[in-house]
Parts: structure tokens; C-alpha cells; sequence
């Protein structure tokens, strides 16, 4: 075997508009920043809450990658599916559902989405129309095709965003959905997080192809890489993505090249990369952090930043707090929400 | 000497077909690899070429003939210098199937003759009395369950390999695409985990699918899905999403397939809370379980039975039969000994207790019908009655669904026992292909009779 190749930490290009995104509206910017915000401050609690002891389990934070679920969920509107994998913190918060009900599920709380009994890998909203939250890698996909498929059968022109990582693309019943996804024309949008390590494996040690955006060729899926820390460019290409689907084109893939700054878990001893190739990528990358530039120069007041900071401080500590208090599910649950 | 063409098997488990048509005339000329019949199976309409050379010399059976058993002669090929003086020279015709050597190891294979259960003891609790009956095979109960629920509900739609064009690889969705559509009726590349991951995710959205397995040894492929996301979602929503979805197929031995197709799963689906486990034996079983099936808000998976799928049986003529899931059935009323068994191995229960009335012994045979939730009640109340108890599965022994009947009867009837519940399985090997083997692999009712007289102490 070759010695492993550490991913260059070069910034992903744009091969969608170019290399330069359209410029968001000043609300538009605003908007990114604090939803992105609220992912980042989230996950850095939930961080210091497993260290607690308060979260048990798995627990795989978003850091880093919070542009392409920001991004993405921009360009959706109602009615639309969001389903992902394990890292689905950010998902559901970009979905809009209460930071409440998430840090309670992920301190096994009754007031946690799934009552405490799913926690931190297994969560819904039907009502916000975020179907998980999958354990298993890749099994989402076929699901998101599935979700997709209800639209077709339905007739109505929304789409489902079907979120899973490079490690998941090598994964068999994603080439399965590909397939069937194309050939039936499913308004599926295959976004593959590309943070460049399964686990502990770099993109370059476990996949043939590391062109994610070729991996539906084969089955006339157009596919983009898209640079996953720009939020604008994110954008961009979901808006393409969302209006070929909801013309009935079929599928498409988005290949967002991200970075998580983070372990895989919570346990993750970090020895397959350099700590300098985390620093180079939050120095020069830092999703947050380009947009906060961009608004500064737009002469929006430091002022008006932290008022936001502020903002999103709050609701993630009173989540802490909420998650912390609410009371365990009660011992008659365990019995109930096996059959309907 | 004239060639006999005989009726051909067109498939592992068909018995006897109809002759729908002949395209050679008598005293035309035949080449080899010419297609001088048609013949219908229960499955479907097959051509029949000839692998002989020479002139059509007499049609035995003419068309239109229905249910000729395989091997029966349907016409001879006279060579050349050959003429109808000579056919008089060929071998009697009309020579039972079962006696020809191919079919004798067909025969000898779990096939009962008879319709499913007429030895009805207990009036069906869920027919009115004097409810019309219409006589139906296993495959159109089916397809007539499906295709009444899809009428009644637009979000019921089935995919799977070979459901609309071909008309279903056992021709139990025949007719559906016809009446519904391919919007409705959808044809699936051969791609189980996926298909049925979409199935899953469709209904986590909201629609009812029906998914089939051409057999449900490829759902293995598919276990994940079913598992992991079909059956546990529900709970790990905590009761906020859920997922309406029947899986179907033909589960179990078929005949002389080996045993990569040959695999009672009752036992691994029935381990799992979360799904609900149907395994019918009766055709009217069959179409009530199958609607109820349709109608559940959970996961249900639907064992049918390849070797049952062309037995016929009496189907009450109702607007609505839905039959409750997890109710078992009493078929036969008897005070010396229960009986438990479900789908085919029904088939010996039902045989050996014919046989054991001969010597005496009265056996209650109870189908159970759904695996999962079990009917413990029943069991339960007949063991309390006979004090004897012997189950029957087409299964493993170790973690089978027996082990788990008589684990819930000394829980539940300790004190009552006369005896320790007896398995009948089978054997522990995988199935294998040759025509003694198979049948020494499968249960048999001598083996349920030596059980049931065992356990009587006889």
C-alpha cells in the first residue's frame, strides 16, 4: 500500500459560476451568518456537555462544515425533505427546529425530539420535514430517494436534499439509488459532504474516484463540486440544483468540499492529520468567519455583530440548561412508540 | 418408432397446466426448435418448442384441455418413413404424472393434492354465517387483496423485480398494471437493498408501498432497510414518524432450488420488535391478513409460500374480509394433543392429524397465522386442554419460532404439561438439492405423528 496522502489544505475551488459566487444581500448575509452561528455555538456546547458527562453515546459535531447545510437550506422552500446521516446536529438546526428539543434529546431528556430515545444519531421533524438522522452510513440515501419518490408519485414540485459524506459514497445502495434515482427522474439533490476523512480515513486512502461530482456518471446524474465554505457559493449551486429538480430533470449531485475541524466523535484520538492542517484551513477558510469579513467591509457595525453573537448565545444556553433539567423519560416509555 | 412429446415442467413447482394452443396441425412437417404448443401455467404462458424432427403424427390432448399433469404424452412426432399406421406402436398415453420419474420426486416433495384447510372443525368467527364462498387459488387471493386495497386507498402502490410487465415473477401481481398503471405498478431494477430503502423512505413520507421480493431469500440483501430503518424508526422518533410498509414474497423451500433459494425466515423476522410477522396458509387467510397487512401503520412483512401459491380454497365473497393480525386459528378440534404450525407447514400438521385419527389420537392443530404478535392466548388454552404440545416449522430448530412456542407454553401452562413440548423442523443443514435429500431436510407428517404419538406416550 502507498503511504496515505494528508489532503492538501489549498481552498476547494468553485467549478460552478467560475470561481466567484454572486454576492448575497446584506439580510441574506445576515441571515447565513446566524444561522451558521447558532450551528457553530451549538455544537461547542454540546462539545463541553459530553465532557460533563451529560451527553453519552456518540456525538459528531458540524464544526466547520456549517456553510453547506446553511447554504443548501437557502434555496429550499416549503414542503421540501432535509434527510442526513449521523452528523445531523446542524441539519436540524438549519431546518429550523428548536435548540431545545435537540440538546434535550442529546442529554436523553423527555423533552428531546424523539422523547430521549433516539439521541444524538436519530432525530425527526416530521413537521419541519427532517426525516433523520440515520445511523447506519449510507442508509439515508436510499431513504432520501425514497422521500424524493413521494414527491413524483405525488406530483408536487418539491425536492429532497439527501446529505451523506465521502465516506458514505463508496457505500453499495448509494449507486443503487443513483440508479434508480435517474432512471425514474426523482427530484433528489445528493449533496456529499466531503470533509475529506471518513472517520480516520482520508478521501485519497479509501475512494478510487475522489472527484465526488463524476460519481453519478455513470448514470447520467449531473454532478458539481461546489467549495463548501463559501456559503454563497453553496447557495448558488442549490438554487441550480433545486430548479433542475423541480422541473422534473431528475436528480443531481453536489459535491461540497468542506472540512470538519473537529474528531470524527467525541473520541476521536486525531492522529491520521496534522494539527497544522486544521489551523491552515480555520485561518483561511473559516465559513464564519467570510461572511463576518465581507459584512465588516460593508461597513454593518461590530455593534450589530455581537448584538447577533449575543443572540445565539442565549438560545444555546438556555438549550444547555433545558437539557440539563428536563426530566428523563418516564420508565413507562420504554414500552410505547414500538407499533401504532 | 413415433416420438411422445410430453408435457413439460416450466418450472420447479408447477404439477400440471392447460393446454392453451396447438400451432402445428396433425401431419405437418416439424423441425427441431420449432414452437408447436402453448401452454399456460399458473405462472404464466410458455411456448413449447420441439427438440425432434419428423411430422406431427397425432395430438393427445387437444387445446383448451386444462390442469394436464406434467409428463402426461400430448403428442407424437412421427419419424421419417414413419406413418399413422405406425403411432399405434408408441407407448399408452395419458400415463399419471405422478408415476413419471421426474414428477414422482415432485410428488414426494411437501405438495398436498388437496385444497387448503377443508378440514375445518371451528366456524371462521370472522365470516357471518351463510356468507357466499368463491373458490380461489393462493395467488389470486393475493392479487385480489391488493388490488381491492389500492382501489381504496391512492397511496398504496406496489414495486418490485417483475411486478407489472412480466406480470410478477410468480404471478401474484397479475393483472395490476393493467388495472392501475405504471405509476402504480413499478417495475424495479434487481437492486434489494436499494428498492427497498426507497420503499422505506416513501413511506416515511407518508405513502403505503407494497414491496416485493421475488423470494425472500433476496431480501437478505434488503435487511438492513427492513431492520434498521423500516422497523425502528418509530421508536427512535419517539412515536413521531413512523412507517406504513409491507414487505411480501414467497419465503421457505420451493422444490429443488437448494439452499441459497430455500429459507424459512420466520424466526428472523419475529425477533424483531417493531415489525409485525404474517404467515398464512388458507387462501382466505391469505386475502384477509394481506388487506390488514396493507391497512397497518407499522411494518409488516408478509411470509407467503411459493408451494401453496396455486392451492385453491374457499374465500368468502365480502366487500371488505379484513381478518385482525395476530389472532391464530383453531382448524381442527382435538383433546389429545395441540398441534402448532403456520404457512406450509401447515401441510404435515394438517396430514398427521388425519393419520393420528386413525389410531385414535384427536389432535388440536392450531395455525397461528401472524408470528409476531404471537398469539399466546390460544396456544396457551388448547395446551391447558390436551397437555400435550408439538410444534411444526419448516425452519431451524435453534432460535426457531418452535423454540419460542414452547418457551411461552412453560411459561404460561408449566403445570399442565404431560409431557415436554416435542419440534418438528428442519433438519439442521442447509437445503440440499438432490430429490431424497430435500425431502429428508423438510419436516414430514410421519415425523409430526411420531412427535404427536411420542408425546402421547403411544
Amino acid at each position: 500500500m502507498a503511504a496515505p496522502k494528508k489532503a492538501a489544505a489549498s481552498a476547494p475551488q468553485d467549478k460552478t459560476n467560475g470561481g466567484s459566487p454572486p454576492e448575497f444581500t446584506k439580510e441574506q448575509e445576515l441571515k447565513a451568518l446566524r444561522d451558521m452561528l447558532l450551528i457553530r455555538r451549538f455544537e461547542e456546547k454540546a462539545g463541553q456537555l459530553y465532557g460533563m458527562g451529560a451527553i453519552g453515546g456518540f456525538c459528531h459535531l458540524y464544526i466547520g462544515q456549517e456553510a453547506v447545510v446553511v447554504g443548501m437550506q437557502m434555496a429550499l422552500k416549503e414542503g421540501d425533505q432535509v434527510i442526513t446521516g449521523y452528523r445531523d446536529h446542524g441539519h436540524m438546526l438549519a431546518t429550523g427546529m428548536e435548540a431545545n428539543g435537540v440538546m434535550a434529546e442529546l442529554t436523553g431528556r423527555r423533552g428531546g425530539y424523539s422523547k430521549g430515545k433516539g439521541g444524538s444519531m436519530h432525530m425527526f421533524s416530521v413537521e419541519k420535514k427532517f426525516y433523520g438522522g440515520h445511523g447506519i452510513v449510507g442508509a439515508q440515501v436510499s431513504l432520501g430517494a425514497g422521500l424524493a419518490f413521494a414527491n413524483h408519485y405525488r406530483g408536487n414540485d418539491n425536492v429532497a436534499v439527501t446529505y451523506f459524506g465521502d465516506g458514505a459514497a463508496n457505500q453499495g445502495q448509494v449507486y443503487e439509488s443513483f440508479n434508480m434515482a435517474e432512471l425514474w427522474k426523482l427530484p433528489v439533490i445528493f449533496v456529499i459532504e466531503n470533509n475529506r476523512y471518513a472517520m480516520g480515513t482520508a478521501v485519497s486512502r479509501a475512494s478510487a474516484q475522489q472527484d465526488f461530482s463524476k460519481r453519478g456518471l455513470s448514470f447520467n446524474i449531473p454532478g458539481h463540486q461546489v467549495d463548501g465554505m463559501d456559503v454563497r457559493a453553496v447557495k448558488a449551486a442549490a438554487d441550480e440544483a433545486v430548479a433542475w429538480c423541480r422541473a422534473g430533470k431528475g436528480p443531481v449531485i453536489l459535491e461540497m468540499q468542506t472540512y470538519r475541524y473537529r474528531g470524527h466523535s467525541m473520541s476521536d484520538p486525531a492522529k491520521y492529520r496534522t494539527r497544522e492542517e486544521v489551523e491552515k484551513v480555520r485561518h483561511d477558510q473559516d465559513p464564519i468567519e467570510q461572511v463576518r469579513n465581507r459584512l465588516l467591509a460593508a461597513k454593518v457595525s461590530e455593534q450589530d455583530l455581537k448584538a447577533i453573537d449575543a443572540e445565539v448565545r442565549d438560545i444555546v444556553n438556555a438549550s444547555a440548561d433545558f437539557a440539563q433539567h428536563d426530566p428523563e423519560p418516564d420508565a413507562s416509555e420504554l414500552w410505547t412508540d414500538v407499533y401504532r | 418408432m413415433p416420438i411422445q412429446v410430453l408435457m413439460p415442467a416450466l418450472s420447479p413447482t408447477m404439477e400440471k397446466g392447460n393446454l392453451a394452443k396447438w400451432l402445428k396441425k396433425e401431419g405437418e412437417q416439424i423441425k427441431s426448435g420449432d414452437v408447436i404448443a402453448e401452454i399456460e401455467t399458473d405462472k404464466a404462458t410458455m411456448e413449447v418448442e420441439a427438440t425432434d424432427e419428423g411430422t406431427l403424427g397425432k395430438i393427445l390432448i387437444p387445446e383448451g384441455t386444462t390442469d394436464v399433469a406434467v409428463n402426461t404424452p400430448i403428442a407424437t412426432i412421427l419419424a421419417d418413413g414413419e406413418s399413422a399406421a405406425d403411432l399405434a406402436k408408441a407407448p399408452a398415453p395419458a400415463k399419471p404424472a405422478a408415476e413419471a420419474p421426474p414428477a414422482a420426486a415432485k410428488a414426494e416433495a411437501p405438495q398436498p393434492k388437496s385444497a387448503a384447510p377443508q378440514a375445518v372443525a371451528e366456524p371462521d368467527p370472522e365470516v357471518p354465517a351463510g356468507t357466499e364462498m368463491v373458490t380461489q387459488t393462493i395467488r389470486e387471493a393475493l392479487r385480489d387483496a391488493m388490488a381491492e386495497e389500492m382501489r381504496r386507498d391512492a397511496d398504496v402502490f406496489v414495486m418490485g423485480e417483475e411486478v407489472a410487465e412480466y406480470q410478477g415473477a410468480y404471478k401474484v401481481t397479475q393483472g395490476l398494471l393493467q388495472e392501475f398503471g405504471a405509476r402504480r405498478v413499478i417495475d424495479t431494477p434487481i437492486t434489494e437493498h436499494g428498492f427497498a430503502g426507497i420503499g422505506v423512505g416513501a413511506a416515511m413520507a407518508g405513502l403505503k408501498p407494497i414491496v416485493e421480493f421475488m423470494t425472500f431469500n433476496f431480501a437478505m440483501q434488503a435487511m438492513d432497510q427492513i431492520i434498521n430503518s423500516a422497523a425502528k424508526t418509530l421508536y427512535m422518533s419517539g412515536g413521531q414518524m413512523g412507517c406504513s410498509i409491507v414487505f411480501r414474497g414467497p419465503n421457505g423451500a420451493a422444490a429443488r432450488v437448494a439452499a441459497q433459494h430455500s429459507q424459512d425466515y420466520s424466526s428472523w423476522y419475529s425477533h424483531i420488535p417493531g415489525l409485525k410477522v404474517v404467515a398464512p396458509y388458507s387462501a382466505a387467510d391469505a386475502k384477509g391478513l394481506l388487506k390488514a397487512a396493507i391497512r397497518d401503520p407499522n411494518p409488516v412483512i408478509f411470509l407467503e409460500n411459493e408451494v401453496l401459491y396455486g392451492h385453491t380454497g374457499e374465500v368468502p365473497k365480502l366487500d371488505d374480509y379484513v381478518i385482525p393480525i395476530g389472532k391464530a386459528r383453531i382448524v381442527r378440534s382435538g383433546s389429545h394433543v395441540t398441534i402448532i404450525s403456520w404457512s406450509n407447514g401447515m401441510t404435515y400438521a394438517l396430514k398427521a392429524a388425519d393419520e393420528l385419527a386413525k389410531d385414535g389420537i384427536e389432535a388440536e392443530v392450531i395455525d397461528l397465522r401472524t408470528l409476531r404478535p404471537m398469539d399466546t392466548e390460544t396456544i396457551v388454552n388448547s395446551v391447558k386442554k390436551t397437555g400435550r404440545a408439538v410444534t411444526v416449522e419448516e425452519g431451524w430448530a435453534q432460535s426457531g419460532v418452535g423454540a419460542e412456542i414452547a418457551a411461552r407454553i412453560m411459561e404460561h401452562a408449566f403445570d399442565y404439561l404431560d409431557a415436554p413440548v416435542t419440534r418438528v423442523s428442519g433438519k439442521d443443514v442447509p437445503m440440499p438439492y438432490a430429490a431424497n435429500l430435500e425431502k429428508l431436510a423438510l419436516p414430514s407428517a410421519a415425523e409430526v405423528v411420531e412427535a404427536a404419538k411420542a408425546v402421547c406416550y403411544r
